[in-house]
C-alpha cells in the first residue's frame, strides 16, 4: 500500500532511511542538511523505535559514530552539507578502506551557486577519491526510494555509499508516494574481524587490493541501476544528452527529442555511456556542480567527439543550473519579456534586530577604534554577517574554527591586537583544539565566544556546548581571571567595553563569553508557552 | 494545463505558509506540485523567493523558467517587481502595497510607480486589513485570500480547506482566525 506524501528531498530521504530500517542517524546542522536530521528527530516511529537522532559535534564525530553502529550490525546515516565532508573525510575515506558491516549511507549535499555556503565543492570527487559508490536521485520520489536502495547496496557490497543531494532537491517540496508500512529494523551480527577493522598497514593493504578490484563491478552496478533514465535512443542523432540529478528535469522541462542518458549512480558507467554516444554526434553534458561527469568522460569519448558542457562555455562554469541556462545550451534561449526594474534594489540579510551579536560587534569596534592594527577573524554563523554595514566589523570567515586559529597564527606574526569571534556551536565543532594550541604557546589573542545558546544559523538546533563553556576553556588551560563573561545588551556596553580592553591589554590567551539566548529560539519558545 | 507562482517577500514575512497552503491544496485536488524554498541564510531580513508549480500533468524542473510565471504573489511591493523577468505576457501581480524600509534609501517613490505602470497589478493594503479584523499576523492569508479568486486550477474553496489541514496542530482558534484573514482578503478583492 501506498500513500501520498508532500516532502522536501531532504525529508523523502529522512523518511526513506526511516523505511529502511535504519537504527540512528548521526549529523551536524549545515544548509541545505539539516531537515534530514530533523525529520527524524520529529518523527514518532523513530522515536518508537528507539533511533538515535540527536545532533552530534561536527561531522567526523558524526561519520564515526555511525560507522560504530555499523560494525554493530545496525544501519546508520550520516547527513551533512558539502563543506561538512571536509571535516568527516578522514573517516570518511578510511570507512572505505575498513567496509561496513550494518548498512551505512552518507548523505552529502552540496549548495551550487552558494546560496548558504562559502564554496561549491562538489561531493561526487570525495565519493570517487574514496572509491565507493555514489548514488544521486533527480527527484523527491528517488529521493525517497534511492535511500533503500542505497542501504541495500551497502549491505550488498559491504561499503558504504554516498548519497548526493543538491540545494534545489534538498529544499523542494513535491508529491511522494511511500509505503504505508515501515520495512523493519535491520539487525546484522557485530563484527568481529580485527583483519578488516584495524588499519595496520598489512591490513591495510589487502583491503586497498580488495576495494580496486571492486571498482569493475562498481560500474556494472551503475550501468545497472533500476534508476537510470534512457530516452529517444536507438537512433543517430546530432547531439546526445548525458545528464544527472537535478540536471535532468532542467534538460526534460525543455522537452528535447535528442537521445537523453540520466546517470543515477557512480562510479561512472563508462561502457553504457560510450554505447550511448556511438548513435550522437557531439555530446552535451549537463550537470548541477563540478564538471564531475564531463571531465571524465572526456577522457573515454572525447578524442573521437566533441563533449560540450561548462569546460567548453556551452553552460556556465559555475553556479547552479537552471531551465533557462539548459534552453540556452539547446539553441532555444528565451529572452525575458520584461527586465527587472531599476527600482529594485538588494536586499542583504542582516543580524536579527535585537540579536546579542549586535551588541559585541558595537562593544568591538568602538574598543578596537583605538587600536590602529586590530583585526578581527571571525567564523561560520549568523555573526559573519558581522562583515556587512552596519557593522563592518570582521577582517576573515574562512572555515569552522578557523577564527582561533588564524588570530593565533596572525599573532605568531605580530599581529596585535587579534581578536576571534566564534559562536557557541562552531566552538565545540572546530574551535577547541586550537584554543589548546593558543594556551599551549601562550598566544597573544583575545577570543570571543558568542554564545547564543544554540546553532542559531541552521534554525535553531541544540548546541552541544550548552552550559559547559567555562569549565571546556578553563580544563583547557585557560586563566580563570581571563575567562569573563557578560551579557550583550545595550545597557551593559560600557562593562563589555571595558573587559574586552582589559582583555586586550592582557598579552596571553583570553576568552571572553557574551551569553544572551538567540532571539528566534527565545520567540519560538515562548510561542510554544502559549500554544 | 499548468500555473506557476512566484512568492516572493522578506525573510520573516510569512511567505513559506502561503506556500504550504497553496500546495497542499494542490496535492489533495490530486495535482502534482513542486515548491522550492529558500532557507539559512537568506531568512535573515533578506530578499526571499519560493517558487510553485501547479499542473495536471507531469512537472520536471523544480525551478521556473524565464517568462512562465501565471503570477507573482508578494508580501512586500519591491519584492514583486524583483521577479519580473520571470512574469509570462499574461502573468498578475497580487501584492502588498506596504514597503518594508529595512534597508537605507528604499526607493519607495519608483516602486509604487513602477508598480502603477504594469497592467495586470494588484496592489492591497494587507496589513491594514489584518489590523482591521484584530490580526496583524495573518497578514500572509489575507495576501492569500486576495489572490486566490486568480489562482488557475484551485478554487478558494480548495484553499479553505488547505488552511484547515496546514494549521490543524496548532488548533481550531488559530484555524478560524487564519480562516478569518483569508476571507478578509478575497472580500477586498471580489
Amino acid at each position: 500500500m501506498e500513500k501520498t506524501r508532500l516532502l522536501l528531498g531532504d525529508e523523502a530521504v529522512a523518511l526513506g532511511a526511516l523505511h529502511a530500517g535504519i537504527k540512528g542517524v548521526y549529523a551536524y546542522p549545515g544548509t541545505p542538511s539539516t531537515e534530514i536530521t530533523e525529520f527524524i528527530q520529529k518523527s514518532s516511529l523513530a522515536r518508537e523505535r528507539g533511533v538515535h537522532a540527536s545532533w552530534s559535534t561536527n561531522e567526523k564525530t558524526a561519520m564515526e559514530e555511525a560507522l560504530g553502529m555499523s560494525y554493530a550490525g545496525r544501519r546508520s546515516m550520516v547527513c551533512m552539507k558539502h563543506v561538512g565532508m571536509n571535516v568527516a573525510a578522514d573517516a570518511f575515506v578510511n570507512s572505505a578502506m575498513t567496509g561496513v558491516n550494518g548498512g551505512l549511507v552518507v548523505v552529502a549535499a552540496d549548495d551550487p551557486s552558494m546560496h548558504s555556503s562559502q564554496n561549491e565543492q562538489d561531493s561526487r570527487f570525495y565519493g570517487k577519491f574514496a572509491m565507493i559508490p555514489i548514488v544521486e536521485p533527480s527527484t523527491q520520489q528517488e529521493a525517497y526510494e534511492m535511500t533503500a536502495y542505497a542501504f541495500s547496496l551497502s549491505e550488498q557490497l559491504k561499503l558504504p555509499v554516498l548519497f548526493r543531494l543538491t540545494t534545489r532537491l534538498a529544499h523542494s517540496r513535491a508529491a511522494v508516494n511511500v509505503n504505508d508500512t515501515p520495512g523493519p529494523l535491520q539487525e546484522l551480527p557485530v563484527a568481529k574481524d580485527p583483519s578488516s577493522w584495524v588499519l595496520l598497514p598489512a591490513n591495510a593493504r589487502r583491503r586497498n587490493d580488495a576495494l580496486t578490484a571492486l571498482q569493475p563491478r562498481l560500474r556494472k552496478l551503475a550501468a545497472d541501476s533500476p534508476f537510470l533514465v534512457e530516452k529517444n535512443t536507438g537512433k543517430h542523432a546530432v547531439t546526445g544528452i548525458v545528464t544527472c540529478g537535478t540536471g535532468y528535469n532542467y534538460v526534460m522541462e525543455n522537452r528535447p527529442d535528442c537521445p537523453v542518458l540520466k546517470i543515477p549512480q557512480y562510479p561512472l558507467p563508462d561502457e553504457k555511456i560510450s554505447g550511448f554516444a556511438e548513435n550522437c554526434d557531439e555530446i552535451l553534458v549537463v550537470e548541477d556542480g563540478q564538471p564531475f561527469i564531463e571531465e571524465q568522460i572526456r577522457a573515454f569519448i572525447g578524442k573521437d567527439k566533441k563533449v560540450r558542457g561548462r569546460l567548453t562555455g556551452d553552460l556556465p562554469r559555475t553556479g547552479e543550473l537552471n531551465p533557462d541556462l539548459v534552453a540556452s545550451a539547446l539553441g532555444k534561449a528565451v529572452q525575458p519579456l520584461r527586465s527587472k526594474p531599476e527600482a529594485v534594489v538588494p536586499r542583504p540579510p542582516a543580524l536579527c534586530m535585537g540579536c546579542g551579536h549586535r551588541d559585541v560587534y558595537i562593544a568591538l569596534n568602538k574598543v578596537l577604534a583605538d587600536y590602529e592594527n586590530a583585526r578581527v577573524f571571525a567564523d561560520i554563523g549568523c555573526y559573519t554577517l558581522g562583515a556587512l554595514p552596519p557593522f563592518c566589523a570582521i577582517d576573515s570567515c574562512v572555515d569552522m574554527g578557523a577564527s582561533i586559529t588564524m588570530a593565533k597564527g596572525a599573532a605568531d606574526a605580530g599581529v596585535w591586537p587579534a581578536v576571534a569571534v566564534i559562536g557557541d556551536s562552531t566552538f565545540t565543532h572546530s574551535g577547541m583544539t586550537g584554543l589548546l594550541d593558543a594556551v599551549n604557546d601562550g598566544s597573544d589573542i583575545t577570543v570571543v565566544i558568542s554564545d547564543n545558546l544554540t546553532t542559531a544559523m541552521t534554525g535553531g538546533q541544540d548546541s552541544s556546548g550548552t552550559g559547559k563553556f567555562e569549565k571546556i576553556c578553563s580544563a583547557l588551560g585557560v586563566e580563570p581571571e581571563h575567562l569573563r563573561v557578560v551579557v550583550p545588551l545595550q545597557k551593559n556596553m560600557d562593562e563589555i567595553m571595558d573587559t574586552i580592553r582589559q582583555e586586550i591589554d592582557y598579552h596571553g590567551v583570553s576568552v571572553i563569553i557574551p551569553r544572551r539566548e538567540c532571539m528566534q529560539t527565545l520567540a519560538r519558545k515562548q510561542r510554544k508557552q502559549k500554544e | 494545463m499548468k500555473y506557476d507562482i512566484i512568492l516572493s517577500g522578506v525573510g520573516g514575512q510569512g511567505i513559506l505558509s502561503i506556500a504550504t497552503v497553496i500546495a497542499d491544496a494542490a496535492l489533495h485536488a490530486g495535482l502534482c506540485v513542486k515548491q522550492a524554498e529558500v532557507h539559512g541564510m537568506s531568512q535573515r531580513g533578506g530578499e526571499v523567493e519560493s517558487g510553485l508549480r501547479l499542473s495536471d500533468t507531469e512537472i520536471f524542473s523544480d525551478l521556473l523558467p524565464t517568462g512562465s510565471a501565471d503570477m507573482i504573489l508578494s508580501m512586500e511591493p519591491m519584492e514583486a517587481l524583483r521577479y519580473l523577468p520571470f512574469l509570462s505576457a499574461g502573468g498578475v501581480i497580487v501584492t502588498s502595497s506596504v514597503p518594508l524600509m529595512n534597508i537605507p534609501d528604499y526607493p519607495e517613490k519608483a516602486v509604487s510607480e513602477e508598480l502603477k505602470r504594469l497592467p495586470n497589478a494588484v496592489c492591497i493594503d494587507i496589513e491594514s486589513i489584518a489590523k482591521s479584523i484584530s490580526m496583524p499576523k495573518a497578514a500572509n492569508m489575507v495576501l492569500l485570500g486576495a489572490a486566490s479568486s486568480r489562482i488557475g486550477l484551485l478554487a478558494p474553496e480548495a484553499l479553505r480547506e488547505g488552511i484547515a489541514r496546514v494549521f490543524a496542530g496548532k488548533g481550531q482558534q488559530i484555524v478560524e482566525a487564519n480562516l478569518k484573514a483569508f476571507n478578509a482578503g478575497l472580500n477586498e478583492t471580489k
